[in-house]
């Protein structure tokens, strides 16, 4: 491939490549992503390629594997274009059928299409769906179309036609100001204005300066920057490259965790064939400006999320976070001016150039606009990731695109935000999420993370689960941060063991309070939330662990017991047989008992118990009952 | 692993310092853990202390200065597996392989370590071996999973 060295050029060989590819050609699209992979999508992949081999179709049909469309919880996901039906949770044996019905006959395979769980209704086409219908897809839309790995997928479908914009008929201040009137704010979780950031990193007295990818996606349960970074890595580098020349930067960095190795893969996959093409380097497309981009792998450590500490990172140090007394955006990276964007942030970039800041702002709330990527996980039905205008209301994310709760249970709250974040009970579900709206109920928009829970889920272990991760991950610089959240996580363990006493919640106020005002970085100040937002909501549930010794979600395993209905077993055995402590004592006409001082709270026996007999019962607050006497246990079957 | 090696890799990132934390989990990746010699091949090699080599290798969660069992198990003990009942399946593991998360058993069969999301969240409680991604585990499935691995 020859360098392309003028937006002309670029325009031309798009044109090449388009005049080369038939729309109307068959193409067989499946995600490989992560989620999709963990299913078995390799496994579809090479069954469809050997099918299509076979049967002799290689040259008039496309198969690929591509970036994650979002639904993962149907997955492995496959959409045959050009009429875009859609597939869901295939097999490599469901291939044959697939390639000599709907690319051979044009034929649907009907059990393959979505059925929705309650109407049963069928959607053929991926948008009719109602988890993609109700969805705003700008940024993820693309990602099954194209092949992450071929940079001729990106420019087929206009890639780097923003670049060409920009180097050809824009200055450094344009762009910066047309990022400033899309009111872009900061998809990591600060939500800071991406153009202000960008301005002060411009206006700095330095020569040298830089342009960051942070994709050290960190919070448990959030995934959309993977999904971005290995689904479509050249959008990122675009809005990377464009980010470099609106501030002055000539270099780039991406950081990506070395636990995304597929994201690694791709995103330097993208930057050789974007140097191969001139699209990064000296003198891109005939413009002057140069730009390089480095890729930087996180070693595990949740703290280099945080800006400072990850720069610290970049320079090949132990990533703690610095005091920030002058921004990074002015003295980043070996104290020169740097400007760190969350993956999605610099996703949006290329986005907003090529459509306009007014095509932007029609999206969203007035104070947060365009749409975000929430990963939909939890006790939701259709987990995945889920692109939204800002506003939506939670309810509407939670029951039009997510389905509701599986099993008919209740919806209790849902955690948005990671560990930074808090929990918002179900009473305000209709709150629309934007980045003041989410801040107001205690809990913060955080990169996107969206787990909801229900009434089985103990708001005190959410907590307390929450303060163990920081516990782990708090570099331990500054004191308010190492020790606060390590007292903080000794009371909400004592709470959840039913060894929590009168005044321990006032305690934990104390402390949230210090660590919230005194702590270096974000991730000390923040790491109250999950306490503060449970306790504003929840205190009931505080209180019955610490007064009653009950839990009420029957979730915490030292206040809660199993206990088998003597009235309603009716030894069967299943329970006996599949208990992994062997805790269970009956025999095949005898009532079966279960022995508290072996139980291991597992659980397997509720889970094993026929629901006609529904004889396993949780408690928690109450004594077990006494085990019925020997002689009352045998069962006399009537014969028929 | 051989001083060779380290040179092969410390060249390919120019010997600067600041790709310090590149070459390690290089060789992490390669050697499986750290032996302390290859740290001190690096420190003199990039000219950079060997405390500052230590404070990296036991910042960062990726590095291991012990050897590692044959098989890694990773429990996903993230939100989402996390309400879904991942501590479930970690006690499973534990139980069946006698060692707590970061440790490795004596015949060097299982490494077990904690991990805070996987990303296949909808797959939850995940666990993964090697490479393999097992969704969807219970108690009684996490010990079928096991039994597969020599």
């Amino acid at each position: 491939m020859a360098r392309l060295n003028s937006p002309e050029e670029l325009e031309k060989f798009r044109q090449e490549l388009l005049s080369k590819r038939d729309p109307n050609t068959p193409c067989i699209s499946v995600c490989a992503g992560a989620g999709c992979v963990a299913s078995g999508a390799n496994e579809v992949i090479a069954a469809f390629k050997a099918e299509i081999e076979k049967q002799g179709l290689q040259a008039d049909v496309d198969t690929k594997g591509t970036g994650c469309p979002g639904f993962c919880e149907r997955g492995p996901v496959v959409v045959i274009y050009p009429e875009e039906i859609c597939y869901l949770q295939v097999k490599p044996e469901d291939v044959t059928e697939i390639v000599s019905q709907t690319i051979k006959e044009k034929k649907v395979v009907d059990r393959l299409v979505y059925a929705d769980t309650t109407t049963g209704e069928k959607a053929t086409h991926e948008s009719d769906i109602p988890f993609y219908k109700n969805q705003e897809r700008n940024l993820l839309g693309s990602n099954i179309k194209i092949d992450p790995k071929s940079i001729d997928d990106y420019l087929a479908i206009g890639g780097y036609s923003a670049l060409a914009k920009v180097l050809s008929r824009m200055s450094g201040e344009e762009v910066l100001g047309e990022v400033k009137k899309s009111n872009l704010r900061g998809r990591g979780g600060g939500g800071f204005p991406t153009g202000r950031k960008w301005e002060e990193s411009r206006n700095a007295p330095d020569e040298i300066k830089y342009v960051i990818v942070n994709a050290d996606e960190g919070d448990p349960g959030a995934f959309m920057d993977r999904a971005l970074l290995e689904g479509n890595p050249h959008s990122i580098l675009e809005g990377l490259i464009i980010g470099g020349y609106a501030v002055g930067a000539h270099e780039g960095f991406i950081y990506v965790r070395q636990e995304y190795p597929l994201a690694v893969e791709n995103v330097t996959i993208a930057i050789k064939q974007a140097e191969a093409y001139g699209l990064l380097g000296k003198n891109i497309l005939g413009s002057g400006f140069d730009f390089t981009v480095k890729v930087h792998q996180g070693a595990g450590a949740f703290v280099c999320g945080e800006s400072s500490a990850l720069m610290t990172a970049l320079e090949g140090k132990a990533g703690e976070p610095r005091p920030k007394y002058i921004h990074t955006a002015v003295k980043g990276v070996w104290d020169h001016p740097s400007v760190l964007n969350n993956v999605e942030t610099w996703a949006n970039v290329p986005l907003i150039i090529n459509k306009g800041a007014d095509w932007f702002t029609q999206f969203g709330t007035e104070r947060s606009k365009g749409t975000k990527i929430f990963s939909l996980v939890g006790k939701i039905n259709n987990t995945g990731l889920v692109e939204v205008p800002m506003g939506i209301t939670l309810k509407d994310i939670i029951y039009k695109i997510g389905g509701g709760i599986p099993g008919g249970k209740r919806f209790k709250a849902v955690q948005t935000g990671g560990p930074s974040g808090g929990c918002i009970p179900e009473k305000l579900s209709d709150l629309e999420v934007g980045y003041d709206e989410l801040t107001k109920a205690g809990s913060m928009m955080g990169s996107g993370g969206m787990i909801v829970l229900d009434e089985d889920t103990c708001m005190v272990d959410v907590a307390r689960y929450f303060l163990d991760f920081l516990t782990d991950e708090s570099c331990g610089k500054c004191v308010p941060c190492r020790e606060g959240i390590r007292q903080m996580l000794k009371i909400l363990t004592n709470i959840t063991k039913g060894k929590g006493e009168t005044g321990d919640i006032e305690l934990l106020e104390e402390l949230a309070e210090v660590a919230k005002e005194a702590a270096l970085c974000a991730l000390g100040k923040s790491a109250p939330n999950p306490i503060l937002s449970t306790l504003k909501y929840f205190r009931d549930e505080y209180e019955a662990h610490i007064k009653e010794k009950r839990c009420p979600a029957l979730s915490c395993k030292e206040l809660i017991a199993y206990h088998i209905d003597p009235e309603k077993c009716k030894a069967c055995m299943i329970c006996l047989r599949k208990c992994p402590a062997s805790a269970i004592t009956g025999g095949k006409n005898k009532i079966h008992i279960i022995d508290q001082e072996k139980c291991t709270k597992c659980g397997t026996c509720l889970e094993a118990c026929p629901p006609r007999f529904g004889a396993v019962h949780k408690i928690s607050g109450e004594p077990v009952p006494a085990p019925i006497p020997e002689d009352a246990r045998t069962i006399i079957r009537k014969s028929r | 692993m051989d001083n060779n090696r380290i040179d092969q890799i410390i060249d390919k990132h120019q010997g600067e310092a600041s790709s310090l934390i590149q070459v390690l989990l290089e060789i992490q990746s390669e050697n499986n853990w750290l032996p302390k010699e290859a740290l001190e091949r690096v420190a003199e090699k990039l000219q950079v202390p060997f405390t500052r080599i230590q404070h990296i290798a036991t910042f960062y969660k990726a590095f291991s200065l012990v050897p590692k069992g044959r098989h890694q198990i990773h429990v996903c003990m993230g939100t989402a597996c996390h309400v879904r009942g991942a501590p479930r399946v970690l006690d499973t593991v534990q139980g069946l392989t006698g060692i707590k998360p970061g440790e490795t058993d004596l015949d060097l069969k299982f490494s077990l370590e904690t991990v805070n999301c996987l990303g296949c969240c909808a797959l939850g409680p995940v666990m993964k071996v090697d490479e393999k991604t097992h969704g969807k585990m219970a108690p009684a499935e996490t010990a079928n999973v096991l039994k597969n691995y020599e």
